[in-house]
């Protein structure tokens, strides 16, 4: 169960390996990357930067893969989250999770994302050709992650 | 009692500042009393505290309802809905 929020970018295949490798027990590995598009509401995006409440960023996102170890049979997770200016293709949020079958990883892994985008202490400001802007919170994230409540 | 309190996104660029520590009156104990007083700071501050805004609000990391209840040494944190992932 590992965290890590940071600027430098991350290599996916080697921490998709680690992960694999890391317990003999391990039958399925799932992961998710999220990368920064080209284009967002219309506009070109030149650069978006991402701001964090270092601590509470951290506690938050290992409250959430508590949250997933306690729900579904899960070996081991992995969230790497990058902050400061990225620009499009750049990698931006990597969420790895093995188990002993694949459904657990698959819903740990869906559920940790869903967490992260409502729950984790991240801001995005975009700067497109029309000028600076933040991001606003979307209704369908909020629907993403009320559905995981029982 | 003395809290320490921080912005972030828009909010910090709103009121050009990330950190405070404010000594608070004695009949300021919530949240949502602490949101209150600051909204009495000018047109900005009652902009963004006026309750008008979906604003966050956390006390030593944990994310809060505006009926959390405040004590000394607390740090105290405003944000918008968050956007990560």
């Amino acid at each position: 169960m590992t965290v890590r929020v940071q600027k430098e970018d991350f290599d996916m295949a080697a921490e998709l390996t680690t992960m694999r490798l890391s317990e003999k027990s391990v039958g399925a590995v799932v992961s998710f990357v999220g990368q920064v598009r080209d284009m967002n509401d219309g506009d070109l995006i030149n650069t978006l930067t991402l701001e964090h409440y270092p601590g509470m960023t951290e506690k938050t996102l290992q409250a959430i893969e508590n949250e997933a170890k306690a729900r579904w049979s899960i070996i081991n997770s992995l969230i790497v989250h990058r902050v400061g200016t990225l620009k499009p293709q750049d990698q931006v949020v990597l969420v790895v999770v093995s188990s002993a079958h694949r459904r657990d990883a698959f819903s740990a892994c869906e559920f940790i994302m869903d967490f992260l985008k409502t729950q984790a202490p991240f801001w995005k400001k975009e700067a497109t050709s029309k000028g600076e802007r933040w991001l606003e919170a979307k209704l369908s994230d909020d629907a993403a992650h009320a559905r995981w409540k029982q | 009692m003395n809290i320490k309190v921080l912005y972030f996104a828009r909010i910090k660029e709103a009121v050009n500042y990330s950190t405070e520590e404010i000594t608070l009156p004695n009949d300021i104990v919530t949240i949502m009393a602490l949101k209150s007083y600051l909204a009495q700071r000018g047109e900005v501050w009652a902009n963004l505290f006026n309750g008008k805004q979906l604003i966050r609000a956390a006390i030593n990391h944990e994310l809060v309802a505006d009926v959390a209840e405040l004590k000394a040494g607390d740090e105290v944190a405003f944000f918008p809905p968050v956007t990560g992932g």
